[in-house]
């Protein structure tokens, strides 16, 4: 048993390793290819773009999310806000209407049917040849169309670019800790944008010739995570993704652990049932680096991670029983000494692949961090990102592992009405 | 607009490379320390046999004289402190090392020596004292944990009391003359105090009731680092 737990801990190790490795190589490659726009960036035309916005129950966040579409800095000739209305409980529609006289806007009013269908309105009365979207619990930079339509451009084979999402104003330890993990996402992913390999095309501002969904059909409801699927849908039919870095969202993060919690559920458990509906491009090396590195590495970081936990809980409970025998069988003894001896400092080779493992993850927030903000600097509030999620990541992992084996569904709709009760 | 870009196989191995060479360093540097700290435990072991014949020689010299002079302290804290390192190491290098076992053997061989030692210096000195051979077994014995709990505690409250533990499973002579002498069964834990024979697992209480001459020894008076027993599960 515990040469099997020694085998797979060192299997797990060395490719969690090997994921950091291979995005550090893929930095030292490629970081003089990561453009940053200049401020007065102007273009050789202005392509036509619609941008929907899907709201449900957003009465709080609407307006600022709107008006930071009309300040973008893009003609307004060429761009169409489409504020869809996915029949919010609230007063969203109301909030909605208040835009309705703007010209470039256009507003829908429908049942509602999930995500997927509010973004399936925009394709179907979009007549622009670029159509995006936006959360309506987001806000963009007045630069980052411009910045994306810049690298539409500049490569004209790419399809869809995604945005460098960052958590605004984070107002506690938590919200600290998720602007942390997408400041890092914001390295990975141009790293993933380099290698052809990302996975996700979130809801936050992604931008797509509109020919993708042309040739290959509208959004899908997708386990609730539309923006993974239609990035694999992509990858598998060659279709490329590229990261824009400098093309900044500001989003409101979940406040809470428990929303922080079940959005994360949603997050993970669509990309296992997606992983799985997409299995077959698993290690098909046609497909390229989605298929031999994105999805392993996804699932390897799953599994590490409920690995990581099942040790701690192990090691907890095993101190916990020894303690309870001791004090069975001798009492409570008196307060122990402690005197340091650098004999009992563990120097097992499994601490110093934790410990590389730890600094690579380190490099890739500062790096992160760098192309974010423009910040190097190292921050302790890095380890709030570690700690926080070393301690409460595993519970959404194995919840949303139960809730795909028994496909149970965590509803993007059901998160929105929590988040509104909890207002 | 279909473009599968080509692999780029040539990263994918330097990745396994570089990431091969950081878990090598690991290894590496993992070593050098395990080597580092069973140097000290040698030295360590070395110290306490020199310090052991030191006092052999002493005993013999000083036959005719006060018994005062012989020290009998220090080797046993020293001994017990090598005891909670060949402990650490066994479950953080392994039981099977052969660097550990060899260890474990020239530990367990002190303490025969000290115990024959200091049998020899409480009988010819009169002094008071108990001797307690703690026989376990790192595999399959579940009560030897608490054992182990009873005579930490016991050694706390009774610090002239003398307990060397031995791995009745340790392939060496000089522990299977011992099992053999004292006819200690194979039903781990076994104790043998001051010669008496106790198979399975005794606790405090049992122990101080059937070992009166416990409660004669000076108890301790002020708190002072914690020795731990060696076994362990």
């Amino acid at each position: 048993m515990d040469s099997l737990y020694t085998i797979v801990f060192y299997v797990l190790s060395f490719l969690s390793v090997y994921v950091q490795v291979f995005f550090l190589i893929t930095f030292l490659q490629k970081r003089k290819q990561i453009v940053y726009h200049a401020d007065n960036l102007e273009l050789a035309s202005y392509p036509s773009v619609t941008v929907t916005v899907p709201c449900f129950n957003e009465e709080n966040t609407i307006d600022k999310t709107v008006k930071s579409l009309l300040a973008l800095d893009y003609p307004k000739d060429k761009l169409t806000i489409f504020l869809v209305d996915d029949g919010s409980t609230d007063t969203t529609w109301q909030k909605i209407k208040e835009f309705e006289s703007h010209p470039n806007i256009k507003i829908f009013h429908k049942e509602n049917g999930g995500k997927h269908t509010a973004l399936n309105i925009g394709l179907v009365h979009a007549v622009s040849e670029f159509v995006g979207c936006l959360d309506a619990d987001s806000f963009v930079h007045p630069q980052a169309l411009k910045r994306i339509m810049k690298t539409f451009e500049s490569y004209p084979k790419t399809m869809a670019i995604a945005p460098s999402i960052i958590v605004y104003n984070p107002k506690n330890i938590l919200q600290t800790a998720q602007k942390i993990e997408y400041d890092m996402a914001v390295y990975t992913k141009k790293m993933l944008g380099f290698m052809g390999g990302i996975h996700v095309t979130p809801g936050p501002f992604s931008i797509f010739r509109k020919k993708v969904f042309d040739d290959l059909g509208p959004y899908r409801k997708a386990h609730n995570t539309e923006d993974q699927e239609i990035a694999l849908r992509m990858q598998e039919h060659g279709y490329k993704i590229d990261h824009c870095p400098d093309a900044y969202v500001y989003t409101v993060a979940p406040n809470s652990v428990l929303k922080l919690y079940r959005q994360r559920i949603r997050w993970i458990y669509g990309f296992i049932k997606n992983l799985i509906d997409y299995r077959r491009l698993i290690f098909k090396k046609k497909y390229g680096t989605i298929a031999l590195f994105t999805l392993p590495s996804g699932f390897i970081s799953i599994l590490g991670a409920i690995f990581l936990f099942g040790t701690v809980i192990y090691n907890i409970g095993s101190y916990a029983s020894r303690k309870f025998v001791q004090i069975q069988t001798v009492g409570i003894e008196g307060t122990p000494s402690f005197h340091f001896d650098w004999f009992f400092v563990n120097t097992q080779a499994a601490l110093f692949f934790s410990v590389i493992l730890y600094i690579l993850v380190i490099v890739s927030v500062v790096l992160g961090r760098r192309m974010a903000e423009g910040r190097a600097g190292f921050s302790l509030t890095i380890f709030y990102f570690i700690i926080i999620y070393s301690i409460i990541a595993p519970f959404w992992l194995l919840r949303a592992i139960y809730n795909a084996i028994r496909s149970h569904e965590s509803s993007w709709t059901f998160e929105r009405q929590s988040a509104t009760e909890a207002k | 607009m279909q473009h599968f870009e080509p692999n780029d196989w040539k990263k994918y191995i330097i990745t396994f490379l570089v990431t091969g060479a950081l878990f090598l360093s690991a290894f590496w540097v993992s070593n050098y320390f395990t080597g580092r700290k069973i140097d000290q435990v040698k030295i360590a072991e070395d110290k306490i046999s020199l310090d052991l014949m030191s006092s052999e020689i002493q005993f013999s010299l000083l036959q005719e004289m006060s018994c005062k002079d012989v020290s009998t302290n220090a080797l046993s804290s020293e001994l017990n402190s090598l005891a909670e390192k060949i402990s650490y190491s066994e479950s953080n290098i392994g039981t099977e090392n052969s660097n550990v076992v060899s260890l474990k053997k020239y530990y367990s061989i002190l303490e025969i020596k000290d115990y024959l030692l200091m049998k020899r210096i409480t009988e010819r000195c009169g002094q008071k004292s108990v001797f307690v051979l703690y026989f376990y077994d790192n595999d399959t014995c579940a009560d030897c944990t608490k054992q182990g709990y009873v005579l930490t505690s016991l050694k706390e409250k009774y610090p002239a009391l003398r307990v060397y533990s031995f791995d009745y499973n340790l392939d060496l002579s000089a522990i299977k003359a011992m099992i053999s002498i004292y006819n200690v069964p194979d039903k781990m834990p076994a104790l043998v105090i001051n010669g008496k024979v106790y198979s399975g697992f005794q606790s405090i209480e049992t122990v101080e009731k059937n070992f009166p001459q416990l409660k004669t020894l000076k108890k301790k008076e002020i708190p002072e680092s914690k020795e731990t027993t060696k076994k362990s599960a």
